[in-house]
């Protein structure tokens, strides 16, 4: 606590000192939900300083933006709901309900509704945002996980960590059409944005599947290899791709290390070292920055994208778990750093 | 699930310890219901039937005409002598045996069964993971405190075990000879106070204070009462455990409450030992996408088994005597200090493989096949 204070306060100094030579710059802020203080960085991605921390429910995880940006919707899994705050002024707008332990959200592509797993109660919720409603409950495995969305907006695809398996899910009628065996611990999905293939992570297989949703089954293994970390320690969670598909960011976790993936050929091309047991990405809009939330070291690393080189460290709260940049680039809301 | 029902096995001296009458079995039932969420997904069913006695002999004849009628695994909760027993009336049928429950050393070793493994760390194992520890702590110098019962001079063994592996030294040990007498009663506190410093006087100078007493009939009386202002250790004060009812990390609280709801009680380390028993079956049912038994024992030999069993990485048995290799945590009653393997414990396979006996001290012969 003592150290995010005085960062916090540098952080503070600094931002009052450039305020005085020209006026704020608008940049995109990303936001980063702090699971063990209960809070949300927002960083700056001009300054890459935190320049606020909105204070949130208990045990922050899942974070994602409304599809006009408006919104910034947080899942305080130990308050079993989400919180929505204003992306610009960042305050509280409202609750959404969830079920138990709400872990990560994900938007229909049309903006509403969302889908939320529970990690508690084997359950995927579906929640009218706008309303602020419970649409209904789809059961899944156990302990559900990773949520993606084909582009589309047809299949929602969610993980089971326990039953280890991508379940494909339609988002018109709800009807579970197919589930696919992966590796142990499945975290993360992720389609490309042209819909060919989603990626499931398997944090304890050491893995990431990739899947064909055409044919509905799994068409490459992706392995990792880092010379002087045991294959314990590989444990791929979140997973980006870069704007043309070409190429794939999966964090490992203990490895504290991003792959960077040739995303056609699968072939791993390099390993960034970053911040410990690094499990979630997010990109600028503009895919020129890539974040990773570091949890065990308390801190965010800005990767250059064109570069794939690790630019700066920058200290969150305590155990940075999700992360979420807005849409576009706002005017810093000037009301000081973390409080 | 086979279950020896121990009618005469003194209660510990803590209330909290009573164990309550599903130990164990709980954990069984939730990796079904675990099972069968998946299964649900692959149209496999899981079932659980349960064997219980006090007689070992009856277990094992019962035992014995479940598996010629077609189950194929089974989870015991049984001393050491009847387990091997029972492996080897079983011995030549398509079934295997997964130790919940016994850590004893020669049933993974000199006595191992090629039809036995084991979910439960062996004593080796969990002074393994307390040594490295207090290795770790630079509290080298270790006074032994041993009770009088065969599993407590067992454990008094791993220990000693431990403290040359990993260059620990035992500096004195005392036997801590007691008689029972009744568990519960109204005073007792009070000569306690007087006996605990009166027999802990006069030893060299030490770190910490080990306790070996298995059947935490005298341990708890350590703590707080030695003559000298040093830590107690071993089954009182730091323990190492499979698992502990307080433990949040890997995913676990989902687990824990999964397990609350299901048993309206804490997760014990051997519902937990149960629960990765059942869970081993199911993880190679689903892999296989077989309920055949002799394709689901087979890839459980396999390399490319591995389990998620809560502790942060993948669980695999080893291919020499059938032991899970886990991760072990060291705990108090009221929450976990670490985890064994500690950091600089370095192994040229798997860092898990420097808790318990390794492939080349291995007296194991029957995996040799």
């Amino acid at each position: 606590m003592t150290l995010f204070k005085n960062a916090a306060a540098l952080a503070a100094l600094s931002l009052s000192s450039l305020a005085l030579g020209a006026g704020p710059a608008a940049a995109y802020k990303i936001f980063v939900s702090n699971e063990k203080e209960n809070t949300v960085s927002v960083i700056d991605s001009e300054k890459l300083e935190v320049v606020h921390t909105i204070k949130t429910g208990n045990r922050p995880r899942g974070i994602i933006l409304s599809k006009d940006g408006k919104w910034v919707i947080v899942c305080t899994s130990d308050d079993n709901r989400m919180q929505v705050f204003d992306a610009e002024t960042y305050q509280f707008v409202k609750d959404l309900p969830s079920g138990p332990d709400p872990e990560l959200p994900i938007l229909h592509t049309s903006g509403n509704p969302l889908y939320v797993s529970n990690e508690d109660d084997n359950l995927v919720t579906v929640v009218d945002i706008f309303k602020g409603t419970i649409v209904t409950d789809i059961p899944v495995g156990v302990e559900p996980e990773g949520m993606g969305m084909s582009p589309d907006g047809k299949i929602l695809v969610n993980t089971s960590e326990t039953t280890n398996m991508a379940h494909f899910i339609t988002t018109d009628g709800f009807k579970n059409v197919e589930n696919i065996l992966v590796d142990n611990r499945p975290r993360v999905a992720e389609f490309k944005s042209d819909g060919s293939e989603v990626w499931v992570s398997a944090e304890i297989g050491g893995t990431v599947s990739v899947i064909d949703p055409a044919q509905k089954k799994v068409t490459h293994k992706i392995n990792f290899e880092i010379q002087g970390i045991t294959k314990d320690a590989i444990q791929p969670v979140g997973v980006r791709f870069n704007k043309d598909n070409t190429k794939a960011f999966v964090a490992l976790g203990p490895a504290n290390r991003v792959a960077v993936v040739d995303a056609k050929t699968y072939k791993v091309e390099k390993y960034i070292l970053v911040g410990q047991r690094v499990w979630n990405l997010g990109f600028t809009p503009d895919y020129k920055l890539l974040f990773t939330t570091n949890g065990t070291s308390n801190d965010v690393t800005v990767i250059d994208v064109a570069s794939e080189k690790a630019i700066k460290s920058i200290k969150t709260g305590r155990y940075p778990w999700g992360v979420v940049s807005s849409l576009t680039p706002i005017k810093s809301a000037e009301n000081g750093a973390a409080q | 699930m086979v279950r020896q029902l121990r009618p005469d096995r003194l209660p510990p001296l803590s209330l909290l310890d009573l164990p309550p009458k599903d130990d164990g079995l709980a954990g069984a039932r939730l990796a079904i219901d675990d099972n069968n969420t998946t299964g649900r997904f692959l149209k496999q069913n899981f079932a659980l039937e349960l064997i219980e006695s006090e007689d070992p002999a009856e277990l094992i004849a019962e035992t014995k005409k479940k598996v010629e009628a077609g189950i194929g695994f089974v989870v015991t909760d049984l001393d050491a002598k009847p387990t091997v027993e029972l492996a080897d009336a079983l011995k030549g049928l398509d079934a295997v045996i997964f130790n919940a429950s016994a850590p004893d050393e020669n049933i993974r070793e000199e006595d191992c069964r090629a039809n036995l493994k084991h979910t439960a760390p062996s004593r080796a194992m969990l002074a393994d993971a307390l040594a490295q520890y207090l290795a770790w702590k630079r509290w080298g110098n270790w006074v032994l405190i041993v009770g009088p019962a065969p599993e407590d001079k067992a454990y008094a063994d791993a220990l000693r075990r431990s403290a040359q592996r990993f260059g620990m030294k035992i500096l004195e040990e005392r036997e801590f000879k007691y008689d029972p007498g009744s568990r519960r009663s109204d005073g007792g506190f009070e000569q306690i106070q007087q006996q605990i410093p009166t027999f802990t006087q006069k030893l060299p100078p030490h770190d910490v204070l080990l306790v070996a007493d298995e059947g935490e009939l005298f341990g708890e009386y350590f703590p707080y009462r030695t003559w000298d202002a040093r830590p107690v250790a071993g089954t009182a004060g730091l323990f190492p455990t499979s698992w502990h009812p307080a433990i949040e990390l890997w995913g676990g609280t989902q687990f824990q409450n999964r397990f609350k709801r299901l048993a309206s009680r804490n997760m014990r380390p051997l519902d937990y030992q149960a629960w990765m028993a059942v869970r081993s079956i199911g993880e190679a049912a689903t892999r296989t996408r077989s309920v055949d038994r002799k394709a689901i024992i087979s890839y459980m030999l396999s390399p490319e088994f591995e389990l998620a069993a809560f502790k942060g990485r993948k669980l695999t048995y080893r291919a020499w005597n059938g032991q899970l290799r886990q991760p072990i945590v060291l705990a108090t009653g009221k929450m976990h200090v670490t985890v064994s393997p500690q950091p600089g414990f370095l192994h040229q396979y798997t860092e898990l493989d420097t808790l318990g006996v390794d492939r080349p001290e291995t007296k194991c012969r029957a995996y040799n096949k």
